[in-house]
């Protein structure tokens, strides 16, 4: 197996690394670079769990290799608080309970906010289709979108 | 394993010609991926095709379009032309996988993959779409029902690659639709998908019709014989029924957890004639 020297953007930071080729962008994350955040739930793309933003589409990290990486611009759940200030999405998963064991918590949070960024006024429906490739075990999906639907009237106001 | 990006077509069918062992196109990566992590396959050579300009693209072509087979869903369903031209190959692009998946999945590559279910495929053969495919021996469109030969299995030889799928020009009064059943609304594989396309004249009878069926057969196939049932006729009620009657014959499913021989038949029956009524709608005809 070949190793891959990759330079890329995380967070707004410029980080290098090496890698394998098989290797996924989720495991150079939480492997490599220490970025716990995201999350493997099933390493098939089916929940969500590992979402981070590439290029500035969501994506589910564990079905990118860390190799495509290359120039690409990278957001991950750890670049949402500003400092210690948490984004409203995070605060109003907090104040509305839309999270148990938390597992899901930071695929949904990215999955969230890339859908408040495209559209800042989302309908139920719309935001229970947008968020469909993340799957929650604990919380019955229902305080989930309740906070996500707060956050982006508290976004709205600006 | 090695991962080359090229950034020409040229390279890449260099790159997958001259290697020995196992070379793989990777587009989105939502199959070739998840069949890597599961030891389904173990390329020797993974030939990223994303940052190719040519295959990022989609463009206005002869009267139709050009969609670079590295342009995921998102991006097709993103562009307004393409959704007014051909709604129906659109919604059955964007009927694959989760918001997630969107952002990567490309047409070439639900083509490729070969899976008889794949969503996009029978809108694509019903669209009349064909394939641009580039190789080591030069290059050669085909329709892209000659893509597929069996659960994933294609025709590409080789060293070949699918460069681009070409939409044909749209006549005036001309509709199409792609509908699924599947037991969720979102994230599952169809246990029955129907794509229609037709065409009318100016008093609304039907000059030109393809019907297309998917999860039906060991790939997605044309139904000739349910597109001959609407042509000639104002696709009213009667024309309909002989539709899903020739859909049905045309299916030789097999049973499987998703459902039974029986249940994909008669589905595929009703599907096409609900697809074909959008489609007629969308025609701007009225049932
Ligand atoms: C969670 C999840 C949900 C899904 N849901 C659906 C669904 O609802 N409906 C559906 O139809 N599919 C679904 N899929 C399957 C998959 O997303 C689609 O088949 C998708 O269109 C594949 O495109 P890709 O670009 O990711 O292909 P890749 O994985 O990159 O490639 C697929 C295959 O085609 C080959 N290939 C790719 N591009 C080319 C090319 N240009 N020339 C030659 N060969 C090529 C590759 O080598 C590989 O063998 C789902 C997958 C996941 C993980
Ligand atoms: S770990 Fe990536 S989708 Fe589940
Ligand atoms: S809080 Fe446990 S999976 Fe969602």
């Amino acid at each position: 197996m070949s190793t891959v020297r990759v330079s890329t953007t995380i967070n707004g930071d410029a980080v290098a690394y090496l890698c394998e080729v098989d290797e996924t962008l989720l495991d150079v994350l939480r492997d490599r670079l220490g970025l716990t955040g995201s999350k493997e739930g099933c390493s098939t793309g089916d929940c969500g769990a590992c979402s981070v933003m590439l290029d500035g589409r969501v994506v589910c990290s564990c079905l990118v290799l860390g190799a495509e990486a290359e120039g690409r611009d990278i957001r991950t759940v750890e670049g949402l608080a500003a400092g210690d200030k948490l984004h409203p999405l995070q605060e109003k998963f907090l104040e509305f309970a839309a999270l148990q064991c938390g597992v899901c918590t930071p695929g949904f949070l990215v999955a969230a906010k890339a859908l408040l960024d495209r559209n800042p006024d989302p309908s139920e429906t719309e935001i229970r289709f947008a968020l469909a490739g993340n799957l929650c075990r604990c919380t019955g999906y229902d305080k989930i979108v309740r906070a996500v639907q707060s956050a982006a009237a508290e976004l709205r106001k600006g | 394993m090695r991962y080359e990006a090229p950034t020409t077509i040229n390279a890449a069918v260099k790159l997958l010609a001259g290697k020995a062992g196992q070379a793989r196109v990777l587009a989105g990566g939502t199959d070739l991926l998840v069949q890597m992590r599961t030891d389904r396959v173990a390329p020797d050579l993974i030939v990223d095709v994303k940052r190719i300009p040519a295959m990022r693209a989609i463009a206005a072509k002869s009267g139709g379009f050009r969609i670079g087979a590295a342009v995921s869903g998102a991006e097709l369903g993103a562009n307004k032309a393409l959704r007014k031209a051909w709604p129906g190959v659109v919604e059955a692009a964007n009927l694959i996988g989760s918001t997630q998946i969107q952002s990567r999945a490309t047409l070439a590559g639900n083509l490729c993959n070969a899976s008889p279910a794949a969503d996009s495929v029978p809108a694509l053969v019903a669209a009349g779409a064909s394939a641009a495919v580039a190789g080591p021996r030069g290059k050669r469109t085909v329709p892209v029902e000659s893509i597929a030969v069996g659960p994933g299995k294609t025709s590409l030889k080789k060293g070949e690659i699918v460069e681009a799928i070409i939409l044909p020009k749209r006549a005036p009064r001309s509709g199409d639709a792609y509908l699924r059943f599947i037991p969720r609304t979102e994230m599952d594989i169809a246990v029955v998908g129907a794509g229609v396309n037709l065409t009318l004249d100016s008093k609304g009878v039907c000059t030109a019709a393809r019907v297309a069926l998917g999860a039906v057969a060991e790939r997605v196939i044309l139904v000739p014989e349910a597109a001959a049932a609407l042509v000639g006729t104002k696709v009213d009620a009667a024309a309909l029924k002989r539709l899903a009657a020739a859909a049905s014959a045309a299916c030789r499913p097999i049973d499987d957890k998703r459902g039974t021989k029986e249940f994909r038949i008669k589905v595929a029956g009703v599907l096409a004639r609900r697809a074909a009524e959008t489609a007629l709608k969308r025609a701007g005809g009225s049932k």
